[in-house]
């Protein structure tokens, strides 16, 4: 998605990026980010949150206010609440999962193979 | 593990945890993430309060050719769909869900904008784009054909959100 902002940037169209992976975005390089510091799917604010939902959606706006020569990252406020161990569990690699992973890698290395085959769709980058 | 660290607040590193993820699964060669010390940046215009604004997500509609072909789709932002389809994306699926569109694509935000007078106007449709593990795609394809979606409907800025 950066490498579509930085596109649009050269288009002269300006962009702003509201995400939650902090340092995919500083490797990248773009010029307005808003990071919400939240488990990765729910970038815009809690589910059924309207008015946080709105609220982030005003910062990233005023991100177009600012004069910038570098780029800028903002952080929201929010947070999403006072359990962090999402941090922790987020494509947790350890000893009680990693026969699991080797075996869900051997289906997906075969479905991937069907699928270049079939040329119908483009591999996805995620996990 | 205890509950002190369990609290503990940090960035996590998405890019450690990708590769050391594709690593436990097998793969030999790790992704090489797009890595940039610059950026172009595009000047402001005009005031934010007079511009056009399009949405452009990583979410694909939930139709069966969004189901199957991830591309680039315009969906139209009235009415705002019900569901989008991203069980195909990474996101966290243990601590949360996206049974909520406004949790991830602003639709009704950008409308509520649009609406308060912060922004000159909503764009009618908004974009899809898909998570590629060619760089080469995003780039030489993909860019272009979303930037003449904005030129053919004078969008003026773009809010992009990634899951």
């Amino acid at each position: 998605m950066s490498l579509v902002a930085r596109h649009l940037e050269e288009k002269n169209i300006p962009t702003v990026v509201i995400g939650s992976a902090l340092d995919i975005i500083k490797t990248c390089v773009i010029p307005r980010y808003l990071h919400v510091d939240f488990p990765l799917g729910n970038p815009c604010g809690k589910p059924n949150n309207i008015e946080m939902q709105n609220a982030i959606f005003k910062q990233a706006l005023a991100l177009f206010n600012e004069k910038i020569e570098t780029p800028l990252i903002k952080r929201s406020p929010f947070v999403w609440n006072s359990d962090q161990s999402w941090r922790n569990n987020y494509l947790k690699v350890d000893s009680s999962n990693r026969e699991q992973l080797k075996r869900e890698g051997n289906i997906r290395r075969k479905e991937q193979k069907l699928v270049e085959s079939s040329g119908v769709n483009r591999m996805t980058l995620t996990p | 593990m205890n509950n002190t660290f369990d609290r503990k607040v940090y960035d996590i590193s998405y890019i450690d945890r990708t590769r050391m993820f594709y690593r436990a699964q097998g793969y030999t060669s790790d992704y090489k993430w797009a890595k940039h010390s610059t950026t172009p940046i595009a000047k402001m215009s005009k005031n934010i309060a007079d511009c056009r604004v399009g949405l452009i997500t990583t979410a694909m509609p939930n139709t069966e050719k969004g189901r199957t072909c991830r591309d680039i789709y315009s969906v139209k932002c009235d009415p705002i769909p019900e569901s989008m389809y991203t069980s195909e994306l990474s996101w966290d699926k243990t601590a949360t869900h996206t049974k909520d569109v406004g949790s991830f694509l602003p639709i009704a935000a950008l409308q509520n904008a649009a609406s308060e007078g912060l922004i000159g106007g909503a764009a009618p449709c908004f974009y899809t784009v898909p998570t590629d593990y060619s760089q080469r795609n995003t780039t030489k394809f993909d860019s272009p054909r979303i930037f003449e979606h904005f030129v053919q409907n004078n969008i003026d800025v773009a809010i992009l959100v990634p899951l």
